[in-house]
């Protein structure tokens, strides 16, 4: 199939760690106002409009409509949302320029995870016969799988706690990381085991925020952006939802997502890894074969923010900056979605 | 509070008396099977014994019905600790670990607890028994908890109603009373239905907009929002122009006087604690100064009065707080109807 080539071409976002004043809408309203802008298009002249969120975060049902007030519907856009990580919305988008119906799209995603106890929020996505009523919190299972990372051998905790100080430290240089500090691997290995094996530096900080993006097929984005980040590939795949039935210790849809995409080859300057606890990098990077000269998460990754529903579309963002402003010239961006990273999407972004 | 503190609501998200779940027949077997003090998994396409059953191939959606006792006996596969128990969601009242365990004859492992002293107890590898809840009702914990198999309950099965559990063992009163099979468990027939609680609390917050527009309404006012490029007020403000979602943050007082610009009859009871008795008036309002109607009630006219164009003002309680529904409702002041050209951009 011949696909028409589509490239990032604004992003912006926003997170807080608890923010008491603005509400999801709020939180919505500046980075619409900020892609758009960057976009160079007028915000009438985007063909379709998509967002990524989870209605269970702001407790109530179909609270994604409300968020169409800051993304400005009148007169009546071509709309759709997604109960998932905006990264999906993405996907979305990609698909509608696809079919030639379309040109442009925005897409946004947003999350107030501090409204509620987000961790054993999640726990309601697992089975609700025979997991849910046991309530593991997202970190607990997350925790299984480390421990069953762990128990094969060839990781061992010193191993999370280097991804977890490298994170620490890169996220300094991020303006929207909500947790940064200047640390190595020891000092964190000396830190308490909060939630065994995992320690709090494993495991992302619970943050409110928000991202969006504006795409484009070719000739708008090559007149509206000097430096657009090309996607060359993009594909999700989900596993089984039994947690039991999967091999923890690796990520076949990541695996597959990433040969879809066309990832495998490698060749990566930067890749954003939508890896909400330390040992989901490990994992992740090698399900996509990184390593050598690929720089891991130099955004400080999902330890250092994540906002529930747009951490996935940040990691697009940021390696579509990181291209836009000549830093890197091919990037990998990762989403996941799902308890124990049962669904994974990858992107391939390159410059021109 | 001072008047710039954000306003924020608990909010609980609850159906009352849970969810009642039918449970189909893969589940039916093996919660019938926990009540018995038995562990039955299924044998998916590619030969492995799977616990807890579906009725579907994870891997390939294939219907699968073989039915296999597995266990009782189990191996921890990786574990994780739970420091700190959490009322209303957790069984068990102490420290215990979650796990997946991997009972013996099956191939898949599954989520459930391991209940020992501390996380010293616990290790990849180790084996593990169930000790069954004494009163099972089919439900995910009637197997109370795996245990270390050095605790002597190796030999051990459970009677059909008393199992062997063991002294000590602490139940939080949440799971017994609430999670429960549906009715009164009758130990003959296979389990169909399960009810889970699910309770979700929240602190809300309004936002910087509403809280604006609530802390009006605790002075008896109605605030909303003109656009930054056009002369369009809404209310009830949200913070954006909705037609281009552009930021607004200049607030203009509206009302309280508004014209009827279109309206409901109501005659059904009961669909709201809120809701004044039948017949009762719902209608779109355009305040005067705004450009977006405002939903509420009519009153103090008889249903069949009210009508498009009918001018209303709004009725306060005396009570002023910043809680919306202290607009309690409109009545009639009294001006002549406006014609239609006046609000049809509205209807």
């Amino acid at each position: 199939m011949s696909t028409r080539d589509v490239a990032v071409i604004s992003f912006a976002q926003r997170t807080a760690v608890n923010d008491r004043e603005r509400n999801e809408v709020e939180f919505i309203i500046p980075v619409v106002q900020e892609a758009v802008a960057a976009s160079g298009l007028a915000r009438h002249d985007i063909g379709f409009t998509i967002s990524g969120s989870c209605d269970y975060l702001s407790g109530g049902p179909f609270t994604f409509v409300a968020g169409l007030d800051a993304a400005g519907a009148w007169p009546p856009v071509k709309e759709s949302h997604v109960e998932m990580d905006a990264a999906w919305a993405l996907y979305e988008a990609w698909v509608a320029i696809q079919t030639g119906e379309v040109d442009s799209a925005l897409i946004y995603g947003f999350g107030k995870s501090s409204l509620t106890d987000v961790h054993q929020l999640i726990t309601l996505q697992t089975d609700p016969y025979t997991v849910a009523p046991l309530w593991p919190s997202m970190v607990d299972l997350a925790a299984l799988q480390a421990s069953a990372l762990l128990a094969e051998g060839g990781v061992t905790e010193a191993d999370l706690a280097a991804v977890a100080a490298r994170s620490r430290r890169d996220a300094r240089a991020n303006p929207y990381a909500v947790v940064s500090e200047d640390v190595d691997a020891d000092a964190l290995l000396a830190r308490p085991v909060t939630h065994s094996p995992l320690r709090d530096a494993d495991i992302a900080p619970v943050t409110d925020g928000s991202a969006a993006i504006v795409i484009a097929a070719a000739d708008v984005a090559r007149e509206h952006c000097e430096r657009p980040a090309w996607i060359r590939g993009i594909d999700h795949r989900i596993d089984a939802p039994h947690i039991g039935v999967r091999d923890l210790t690796a990520s076949a849809s990541t695996q597959r997502a990433g040969e879809e995409a066309g990832a495998l080859q490698g060749g990566f300057d930067a890749a954003e890894l939508h890896a909400q606890f330390s040992h989901d990098e490990v994992i992740l990077a090698q399900a996509l074969g990184l390593g050598g000269d690929t720089r891991i998460n130099p955004s400080g990754g999902a330890l250092g923010a994540n906002p529930m529903m747009a951490t996935g579309l940040i990691r697009i963002g940021e390696i579509f900056q990181r291209i836009n402003s000549g830093e890197i010239g091919r990037g990998l961006a990762h989403a996941t979605q799902g308890p124990c990273l049962q669904q994974n999407l990858v992107c391939v972004m390159e410059g021109e | 509070m001072t008047s710039t503190e954000p306003l924020i609501e608990h909010h609980v998200l609850e159906y009352p008396g849970g969810y009642t779940r039918s449970v189909g027949p893969a589940i039916s077997r093996y919660l019938t099977g926990l009540r018995a003090g038995k562990i039955i998994g299924v044998r998916i396409g590619d030969g492995r014994v799977m616990v807890p059953p579906t009725e579907y191939d994870p891997e390939t959606g294939g219907a699968i019905d073989e039915y296999v006792e597995v266990g009782p006996a189990g191996t921890v596969v990786c574990w994780t600790w739970v420091s700190e128990p959490r009322a209303g969601r957790h069984h068990l009242t102490k420290p215990f670990a979650f796990a997946l365990v991997r009972p013996d004859g099956a191939d898949v492992p599954m989520v459930h607890v391991v209940d020992v002293a501390s996380a010293d107890e616990m290790s990849v590898g180790m084996r593990v028994m169930p000790r069954w809840a004494d009163d099972r009702v089919g439900y995910v914990t009637d197997l109370d908890a795996w245990v270390p198999m050095s605790d002597g309950d190796m030999a051990r099965t459970p009677s059909p109603q008393r199992s062997g559990g063991r002294a000590g063992a602490e139940r939080a009163p949440v799971d017994q009373s609430d999670g429960a099979a549906s009715g009164a468990p009758d130990l003959t027939e296979p389990v169909t239905g399960i009810t889970v609680p699910i309770r979700l609390e929240y602190e809300i917050n309004a936002g910087v907009a509403a809280s604006k527009y609530l802390r009006g309404m605790a002075e008896g006012r109605i605030l909303g929002q003109r656009a930054v490029d056009s002369d369009k007020v809404y209310v009830p403000p949200r913070g954006s122009d909705p037609t281009t979602g552009a930021p607004t943050e200049i607030e203009v007082e509206v009302g309280p006087n508004g014209t009827v610009t279109t309206f409901c009859v109501t005659n059904i009871p009961g669909l709201s604690e809120l809701a004044p008795p039948v017949p009762y008036v719902s209608a779109q309002i355009l305040l005067d100064g705004a450009n977006t109607p405002w939903l509420g009630l009519v009153q103090g006219i008889a249903v069949d009065d009210v009508r498009m164009g009918l001018r209303v003002r709004a009725v306060w309680d005396e009570n002023l707080r910043p809680d919306a529904r202290c607009l309690k409702w409109f009545e009639p002041n009294g001006e002549p109807d406006a014609p239609y050209e006046s609000y049809r951009e509205y209807a």
